[in-house]
């Protein structure tokens, strides 16, 4: 069925977006089409509600290390395949791993997403993993845990600051798993994981570009409606219990400098219609950070001189809890503890005195932008329509994010800094660094001394 | 750098542990191929401005927007001896206080009407960007702040000594990236006194030493109308194109072009290993490979998709990743520049096995270098490039990037209409003789970062 709110809300909001459809067929999977005609090309993602979150202690990483073996060879595809038939029809293919879910994409030229999808289909049921393409490729996941996490100091620290202001919560665990983990993982892991979350009825296909919904979804049923619903396993809520003070820890690397990182637990959309302060905290941090002309970077950057960079983040749209996240780095010659509080003092503002409209204003305007400039992107607007429905919340949440946005008040603004950055909600880490040329310590591979 | 950690969306996608890392070899596809099919040609309107300004122009009005690149040869190639970093520290005032505005003024002013200006550096350019709305009132303001950051940058002393200490600090920071570390010291190996040997970032002690007067004198004979390159993509006509590029450069200066740079000569072989406390080495190998105008261009190019361009597709990748879980990333590339760029080949591998690794890829690329792509592998790339085609130019930021480089590296105008036909042109023996031409297996530059004991 064709739904007809994007239309009434485009119209709305005077924009020119593009029709969404939005159908779910008999096995359960759903399918997202957006029309898009700007070039002869299109994007095809197929998403799975099954992230790290949805993993276990003694198996952190899985997820991610079946989205590797996913490349790795089915009943009717031989290993390599896969990847060799996207490319010779023009295409790139990827995949990506998060908290809350895992999604495969290929970018292709708008003909011939019947490729994509017969081969999505395929591997949605039929995979293999083989004992013996396992053990090469957790070699590679591992190779990618260092390079990513254990040689970046400020992964490292953005790795352990999770595993502190979550503690029963799924989040505290890394996406790509302890390296632990890792070397103690099985192929029969892997097996157990595709088994119990890969299935039509917990997956998501996006499809945007210049594509017509009805052949999309024609496709779609050609191509997936065989495959049988899973028995989708119960989720757990985790809850975090509420913290109880403010939670500091200090993090040795080998780096040249000093970095600060400072995480608030905050709400997260639920009810996109009705919430009010996840759009404020959204608001909050465009305040605080995101340009050249915001509070952090004008105040503690340019005029103080305490931090050569600082910016705040915070994402409204997950599975899970959420967080409100400032990081920094301090000027030569500036503690973490100047830099610290310099923050503090930022943020005391804004809940003492809230914010200016022009500064409203302001940010308002770069969101309004900002809609304008993503629809360059179809990859991102694909991206993005994936994210919302995995985190639970309707096509309709996204198409309404801006209006939703410019409905936030100066003192909404104010009253959500008051209420969540608060420091029983605070999580403090510290990257202090240690040379660059102190023999370090390879804990992490025992028994070996160097290479030659 | 850091903003990018934390941004609001960026949060999660950063988060994301994606399955491989082709982003070098995706960058650099990037830069290497302008393709562009005859069905969907792109028209590219270009003319010079009446103060002799080269103008580089795709008009669409799919979109409410308009993108803007203003590119000159002020990259890092064009530090003077001894002050490293120069470039680097220029290109970066450029919108710290300007035409009568403070760098609070105009980040303000820009962040009003939703603009976003950002800058690029490599060793050949020093580029601006702006992306805005094409409503009237909101191109208006962001123009106007455009304009005085080209013409009237004030380089105001408090301020450079701000960005100064800035600029040391996240060079600094690099340095616990043994990637970073590796790349450095791959260009000084292959580029010895040239140059592309220093980095694009500087020296900080050459940076500590800059003054205003290095900076005015810089920008005066570097950003100048006969050096500019302008392209425009988006929601304008012609006449409000040209209209435009004559109000942003109305005000530079007359400087002479500059000249070419010199050639660099051919590196000698050399192995160089650089303590780091790193789990893994970084391992890069190559030669001084191609600029943008080299006669074996599309041989090159199109042979390295099977060396280690191709992705998954690649015998690099195939022989390093899939068959012995050795690196996450392992690629080549060329990446051709205004004078002869490097040819590079790149993978990380935890240290006990570096050497084994190393010698993994050596025999690939030495086997590649003596036999060539396979028929059935040199058709694959083909399929691959000309198919992918269409995705090279399906937004607007893609066509700017192509046109500010088709400006700026003086591309015929032409040279897109022909690409998918010069592609599908190249054979086997072109592959093998152009390699065979270019990259000695026993002449090659290697360093190796993160081993525990430096040679």
């Amino acid at each position: 069925m064709r739904s007809l709110w994007a239309i009434g809300l485009a119209l709305l909001l005077g924009s020119a977006q593009a029709a969404l459809t939005d159908v779910t067929l008999d096995n359960g999977m759903r399918v997202i089409v957006h029309e898009d005609r700007r070039a002869p090309v299109m994007v095809s993602q197929v998403w799975y509600r099954a992230g790290s979150m949805d993993e276990f202690n003694g198996t952190t990483g899985v997820a991610h290390v079946l989205e590797h073996m996913m490349f790795k060879g089915t009943k009717n595809v031989p290993p390599g395949e896969f990847s060799k038939r996207i490319a010779a029809a023009g295409g790139r293919e990827n995949a990506f791993t998060s908290r809350d879910y895992t999604a495969y994409f290929q970018q292709m030229q708008k003909d011939r997403l019947a490729l994509s999808m017969q081969l999505e289909a395929d591997r949605m049921a039929n995979l293999v993993i083989s004992d013996e393409l396992f053990a090469k490729e957790i070699q590679v996941v591992m190779e990618e845990r260092r390079l990513r996490t254990d040689d970046q100091p400020q992964s490292v620290l953005v790795e352990r600051l999770m595993a502190t202001a979550y503690q029963a919560h799924p989040y505290r665990r890394p996406i790509i798993g302890w390296m632990d983990d890792l070397q103690n993982m099985t192929a029969q892991d892997a097996r157990d994981w595709y088994a119990r979350w890969y299935a039509p009825n917990n997956a998501t296909l996006v499809v945007a570009g210049d594509v017509k919904a009805d052949e999309v979804i024609a496709l779609a049923k050609q191509y997936f409606s065989a495959l049988p619903a899973g028995a989708l396993p119960e989720r757990r809520p985790q809850a975090e219990p509420a913290q109880v003070g403010v939670k500091r820890i200090v993090v040795k690397a080998s780096a040249q400098l000093p970095y600060l990182l400072m995480a608030w637990h905050a709400p997260t959309l639920k009810d996109w219609a009705q919430d009010t302060t996840p759009y404020a905290l959204q608001i909050l941090a465009g305040v605080l950070s995101g340009n050249d002309s915001a509070r952090l970077q004008t105040s503690l950057v340019k005029m103080q001189q305490i931090a050569v960079n600082a910016s705040a983040g915070y994402d409204a749209v997950s599975r899970g809890p959420g967080m409100f996240m400032i990081d920094a780095t301090p000027a030569p010659g500036k503690s973490v503890d100047t830099l610290e509080k310099a923050i503090r003092n930022e943020l005391e503002r804004v809940q003492r005195e809230g914010i200016s409209e022009a500064e409203l204003a302001r940010v308002k305007a770069q969101v309004i932008a900002a809609d304008v400039y993503q629809r360059d992107s179809l990859f991102y607007q694909a991206m993005q329509l994936g994210e919302y429905v995995t985190a639970g919340l309707p096509p309709a949440a996204l198409a309404g994010r801006v209006g939703k946005l410019r409905a936030v008040t100066a003192a909404e603004v104010q009253a959500a800094a008051q209420q969540w950055l608060q420091d029983d909600r605070l999580s403090v880490a510290e990257l202090d660094p240690q040379p660059l040329d102190a023999q370090p310590a390879r804990a992490n591979v025992p028994g070996v001394r160097h290479a030659n | 750098m850091l903003i990018n950690a934390l941004s609001i969306k960026a949060l999660s996608i950063n988060a994301l542990a994606i399955k491989t890392m082709l982003i070098k070899s995706f960058l650099v596809a990037l830069l290497l191929s302008l393709p562009l099919s005859a069905q969907a040609a792109l028209a590219i309107q270009h003319w010079q401005t009446p103060q002799g300004a080269r103008v580089f122009f795709v008009e669409s009005h799919e979109l409410p927007m308009l993108d803007i690149a203003v590119d000159f040869p002020a990259g890092s190639a064009r530090d003077p001896v001894g002050k490293a970093g120069l470039a680097h520290l220029t290109h970066g005032l450029l919108d710290q206080g300007a035409g009568g505005l403070s760098d609070t003024a105009i980040a303000h002013r820009l962040a009003d009407v939703g603009a976003v200006l950002s800058g690029r550096l490599d060793r050949d350019r020093a580029g601006v960007t702006l992306r805005t709305l094409s409503s009237a009132a909101e191109k208006d303001k962001a123009l106007d702040i455009l304009a005085r950051v080209l013409q009237r940058p004030g380089f105001p002393q408090a301020v450079i000594k701000r960005e100064k200490q800035r600029l040391i600090s996240s060079i600094r920071e690099a340095e616990a990236d043994p990637g970073t570390v590796a790349s450095k010291a791959f260009y000084r190996a292959l580029y010895g006194t040239h140059p592309y040997a220093h980095d694009e970032a500087g020296d900080p002690a050459a940076i500590a030493r800059l003054t205003r007067g290095d900076l005015q004198a810089f920008y005066r004979t570097h950003y100048s109308v006969p050096n500019v390159v302008i392209s425009l993509m988006g929601d304008v006509t012609r006449a409000e194109a040209e209209a435009i590029a004559v109000r942003l450069t109305a005000g530079l200066s007359r400087a002479a072009a500059l000249p070419a740079l010199p050639q660099p000569a051919p590196a000698t072989a050399s192995d160089t290993r650089i303590a780091h406390p790193s789990t893994q080495s970084h391992v890069l190998v190559g030669m001084v490979g191609m600029a943008r105008n080299d006669p074996d261009y599309f041989p090159l190019f199109v042979g390295n998709y099977v060396l280690g361009g191709g992705g998954f597709d690649s015998q690099l990748m195939r022989e390093v990743r899939d068959k012995r879980g050795y690196a996450y990333s392992a690629y080549s590339y060329f990446l051709p520049m205004s004078e002869a760029g490097p040819f590079q080949l790149g993978l990380q591998t935890k240290l006990e096995q570096t050497d084994d690794a190393l010698k993994v890829a050596q025999a690939t690329l030495r086997q590649f270098i003596a036999e060539g792509p396979s028929e059935a592998e040199l058709t694959q790339a083909k399929s691959n490039l000309t198919g992918g085609f269409p995705l090279r130019i399906d937004s607007n930021r893609k066509i700017l990037d192509y046109l500010s480089v088709i400006g700026f590296y003086k591309l015929p105008l032409d040279y897109l209409d022909s690409w998918v036909d010069q592609v599908n042109a190249v054979d086997v023996a072109a592959v093998k003789q152009a390699f065979a031409r270019r990259v000695d297996p026993d002449k090659l530059v290697t360093v190796v970062v993160g081993t525990g004991n430096a040679r």
